[in-house]
This record gives structure tokens, C-alpha cells and sequence, in this order.
């Protein structure tokens, strides 16, 4: 618990932006964390340096958009956390929305950006990934899943934070 | 805090020897846990480097001049260097390559390009690094032969009461790693090399993770090949071995074209050079050779027999305090191991601890290893890996624990 934590236990602020008690929360009880027996797409998204990996399921209302989605699998606290955000932010959002989403999020762990856009809400404490070079492919796992489930529309993929 | 048994050695004017032992990382004196990956290095193999490009440069086998014979004989010189390093009978049996990667390689493609026919076995256990598994695979699929494994016990051995099962005549190659770069287990080697030898196998010993720490004798271990690196022991990267048996040597195919490996050259075909030369094509890493050999004395200066205890002391030590750790599960044997000890925290997915780690300026590798069928087979997809060297203290251990308790505060 994070009331544990006295004052000379603060490791660093980048440690503590990197981990906050949100995050370390939605990792420890990920949120949307299950199967989705009748979903149209299902992605495995791998991260190749570390072995994680994530289980994305779909099901998209009649316009396209993203009408439930969970995931499954394991991975790090970042991973964990930023798919289980991730899912409760894009439930319900139209096909542009996801898209616009998915390029904001980007934005806000690899770039130098003053202000987060608010469209972003909770997942913006996943800003301290920016200071964490390494970690951002921790992050960006369950959006390159996502990212794939809407090219793909239907049946199974596979995608990696690897390139090709 | 223990003491150290093998007090005949100052460690810690030894500690003085390594540059970067200096080094804070994140305010905090760095703690380097991570010599399996890559160890660091003395002054001396620095220097090594520098006088030869200061004094001595030039291309090997080939200028008339001065320097060029001064570089020839440096280079050679450090070949006979390695061979006496691990005992083998002639410098001609050692290859110069880039690390234990490629030394790997060019035996699977030079010898089982040559020898391997369809339905053949290669031998391998479920413990190899993917450098000794991949190689492998493609020499398989390319030839038709198949991979049979060796599976490990809970404790991280091999699991030995299955080799006359699979240990057959239709083994040819028996390649197994010395000791495992994820668990620490030291596996029998000799042993194992003369039962491949009895089905008419031969064998190659994946040294990476030996050659640095204990003393190696090729004699003696019975292996037809050996593979090692020299930036995991002191050396310096892009420089590695191959020790290979003459006779064996003499009769494999060139796998790399060009430069150095030829007597004579015709426009539509070449004639080949003997072992090791046929197998160095083009200008090969002259001053890493060089830097291995200072890499080499300065082992030796120390001596094996010494950096083992050192070694394995520290990883049975740190072996023992990562069990006060609740929800701790520490990998590999508890007796014998080799200079690491690899672990997962229920608290804690491995890139989590060692981001927090290196907060404290403790440098430690979390993942897979380059060992993903191992770890599927104990279950997880990755570990955290604390791995020492003779530069390494217990103090540093007693460290490392304490960070680790801040972790667990820090994440349950």
C-alpha cells in the first residue's frame, strides 16, 4: 500500500510520475481483464524483448466502433495498466475516435509535450513513460493490438512492437 | 555479511583495476550485476587496445612492412594466447570469430552444412541460449535433420535419466551450454562428452558463461568444439573463439568467402587455406584479438581457481538472501551454481524491478535471456537476473537486497 511509503522511501520523481497509484492499481486489478466470447477480432500483441504478451478482444457496434473490448495476458505494471486504461477509455468511442485516441496517446509517451490534451482523461498519468526510453514499448503493447483490431475488422492477428 | 574464503587475492585493489567501477548511475555508485550480458573491463585491456592502434596498426598476413609484421604477430601470438587458455593442443585449432554467436554458427554451417543428412539428430538441451538453439533450427529445416532435447528438472539440471533415450546412434551432435546464463546450473560436461563420443556423436560446449569464470580445459572437457566470447570475460566486444579439433577443422567446408582464407584464386575457383585461416575471411578484428590476450593474462594473473570460489560464493550467497524475500522464487541449483542467480517477485514483473533497481544505481536485466523455451518451461515469461563477476561484493549483495525490500514495499 502506498500509505506504507514514508518519506525517505521516495525513490525519484521520475520513478514516482512512472508509477503512480493509479497505475500501480490498474495493474494490480486490471480493469476489462477476460474473455470476450463473442468478439470479431482478436489480436496477440507481443512484445519480443521482454515475452509479454497481451490478448485483445473486439466486438464492434454496427457503425465500426468499438462497441466492448477486453484483454488478456500478463506483462509488467506498465503493460498491465495502460491496456486496462486503455479499454475503459475506448468502450463505447466511434472508429475516429480510437484512431485519434491511439495518435494522442503516442504523442503523449514519446514526446516532449507540455500539456497533455485533456481528450486523453485518466490516461495521461502514462505521461511519466516519456522519461522511461525503454519503457514505452511497455505502453504502447495494447495499442498496437487495438491498432491492428480495427485494420483487421474480423478473424485473428497477430502484432508485434517489434517491426518486421 | 560473510567474508570471503579466498582471501589470497586483494579484491578489492582488483576493483581498482576496472575504469568504471567508478561510475554513479542516478546519484547512487553503481552496482554492476549484469557481467553475464557483458562483463566489464581493466584498464589494461583498455590500454591493450590503444597501444596497438597507437604503435602497431596495420592489416595481418598481408604488408611486408613493419607493421604489418608487428600486427601479424600480435595477432597470432594472442591466438596461441587463447589456445593455451583452454588447453588446446595447437593454436591452428582456434578460429578467430566475433563471439560465441558466430563461432556457433560456422560450425553449424561449415561442418553441419557438410556432414548433416536428413533424419539426422542434433542433440541440444532445453537450458540453450537461442544462440546455440537457432543455428540449429536452420540447419534443420535446411537439411531435413531433426532437434531432439534434453529437458531440465525442477531444480535446473538436466534431467540425465533420459539421455540413453535420446543420446542414440543417430545423434551426430551433442551441443549443450557449460553453464546456463539463466539458472547458473553447471552442467557435467566431460561426462556428458564422453557418452556422446560412446553412440559416435560429437560435441560442442557452449562456453560463453565458463570461459571467464573457471578454469577450461578442451583436453579434458573431451569436446570436439568450444565457443566463447571475449566481452564476457574481461575482453573486449566484437571478438570471440572457436576451438575446434584439427582433424575435424581440416575437413569442413569454408563457410565465409573472400580475403585471407585463400592459397590461390582463379576466376571460376579457389583453392582454400587450412584451418583456422579458411575459416577468416577478410580483415579479421585485429586489436579485439589482441585485447582478448590482455584479457586473457589478466585473467590468468588473478587465476581461475580464485574468480570461481569468488564467483560462485557471491551467487550462492545472494542465491541464500533472496529467500528472506517473501514471494520470492529464486531459479537453478542450490549447491553449485555459476556467477548468477535469476529470480521473479510476485511483486513485480522483472521490468518493473529493474527500472526501479537502476533507480539506486543497481544494474540488473529483467526478461527472457534469450532463453524463452526455458522459461515457458518453468512457466514464466521472464526473470529477473542478478549475475557477478570477481569485481563484484557481498556488500554489493547486502545492497541489492535492501533495494529489493524497497521494491517490494514499493509495488505490494
Amino acid at each position: 500500500m502506498r500509505e506504507n511509503r514514508i518519506a525517505s522511501e521516495v525513490v525519484s520523481m521520475e520513478i514516482e510520475e512512472l508509477y503512480q497509484e493509479v497505475i500501480l492499481d490498474h495493474s494490480r486489478r486490471p480493469r476489462n481483464f477476460g474473455e470476450l466470447p463473442d468478439a470479431a477480432v482478436r489480436v496477440r500483441g507481443d512484445n519480443p524483448a521482454c515475452g509479454d504478451e497481451i490478448h485483445l478482444a473486439v466486438k464492434f457496434d454496427p457503425g465500426g466502433g468499438l462497441e466492448d473490448i477486453k484483454f488478456t495476458g500478463r506483462g509488467c505494471a506498465i503493460s498491465q495498466a495502460s491496456a486496462s486504461l486503455m479499454t475503459m477509455k475506448l468502450k463505447g468511442k466511434s472508429r475516429a475516435e480510437v484512431i485519434e485516441m491511439l495518435r494522442a496517446f503516442h504523442d503523449l509517451v514519446t514526446e516532449e509535450i507540455s500539456e497533455a490534451p485533456k481528450t486523453l482523461g485518466d490516461l495521461r498519468v502514462m505521461q511519466g513513460v516519456r522519461k522511461f526510453p525503454q519503457r514505452v514499448k511497455c505502453a504502447m503493447l495494447p495499442w498496437r493490438a487495438v491498432e491492428q483490431a480495427l485494420e483487421q475488422r474480423a478473424g485473428e492477428a497477430t502484432v508485434s512492437t517489434e517491426p518486421d | 555479511m560473510h567474508k570471503l574464503a579466498t582471501e589470497t587475492v586483494d579484491w578489492a585493489a582488483i576493483r581498482e583495476d576496472f575504469p568504471i567501477l567508478r561510475e554513479r548511475a542516478h546519484g547512487h555508485p553503481l552496482i554492476y550485476f549484469d557481467s553475464a550480458a557483458t562483463s566489464q573491463k581493466p584498464r589494461v585491456v583498455i590500454e591493450a587496445l590503444r597501444n596497438f592502434y597507437e604503435h602497431d596498426n596495420a592489416n595481418v598476413h598481408r604488408g611486408l612492412h613493419t607493421l604489418s609484421s608487428r600486427a601479424t604477430e600480435a595477432y597470432e601470438k594472442a591466438r596461441q594466447r587463447v589456445a593455451d587458455y583452454i588447453g588446446a593442443a595447437n593454436a591452428n585449432e582456434i578460429i578467430f570469430t566475433r563471439g560465441t554467436t558466430e563461432s556457433i554458427n560456422l560450425v553449424a554451417q561449415a561442418w553441419g552444412g557438410k556432414f548433416i543428412r536428413e533424419g539426422d539428430v542434433i542433440l541440444l538441451t532445453v537450458m540453450e541460449h537461442h544462440s546455440n538453439l537457432v543455428p540449429w533450427q536452420l540447419l534443420a529445416e535446411r537439411t531435413g535433420a531433426r532437434l531432439r532435447f534434453v529437458p531440465v528438472r525442477d531444480d535446473g539440471t538436466l534431467e540425465l535419466d533420459e539421455l540413453p533415450s535420446l543420446l542414440t546412434p543417430d545423434v551426430k551432435l551433442f551441443a549443450l551450454t557449460h553453464i546456463s546464463n539463466s539458472l547458473g546450473t553447471i552442467n557435467p560436461v566431460a561426462e556428458l562428452c564422453e557418452k556422446a563420443h560412446a553412440v559416435g556423436a560429437l560435441t560442442l560446449v557452449d562456453s560463453a558463461q565458463s570461459a571467464g569464470h573457471m578454469p577450461i580445459d578442451v583436453r579434458e572437457l573431451g569436446c570436439d568444439f568450444l565457443a566463447f566470447s571475449g566481452h564476457k570475460m574481461c575482453g573486449p566486444t566484437g571478438i570471440g573463439a572457436l576451438y575446434g579439433r584439427a582433424a575435424i577443422l581440416d575437413s569442413m567446408s569454408p563457410w565465409h568467402g573472400g580475403g585471407e582464407m585463400i592459397v590461390s584464386v582463379a576466376l571460376e575457383k579457389s583453392t582454400f587455406k587450412k584451418a583456422p585461416h579458411r575459416f577468416e575471411a577478410g580483415t579479421p578484428n585485429i586489436a579485439g584479438a589482441i585485447g582478448l590476450a590482455a584479457a586473457i593474462d589478466y585473467i590468468e594473473g588473478i587465476g581461475r581457481p580464485a574468480i570461481f570460489e569468488h564467483d560462485s560464493q557471491l551467487a550462492r550467497y545472494a542465491a541464500e538472501r533472496l529467500t528472506e524475500l517473501p514471494g520470492t522464487r529464486v531459479f537453478g541449483p542450490n549447491e553449485e551454481r555459476g556467477a548468477l542467480v535469476g529470480f521473479v517477485m510476485d511483486a513485480a514483473h522483472p521490468h518493473d524491478l529493474t527500472t526501479f533497481a537502476d533507480q539506486y544505481g543497481l544494474a540488473m536485466r529483467g526478461g527472457h535471456h534469450c532463453n524463452q523455451p526455458l522459461m515457458r518451461r518453468f512457466g514464466v515469461s521472464g526473470t529477473t537476473r542478478a549475475s557477478f563477476y570477481f569485481y563484484n561484493t557481498m556488500e554489493e549483495i547486502d545492497r541489492m537486497i535492501e533495494i529489493l525490500h524497497r521494491a517490494l514495499r514499493f509495488f505490494s
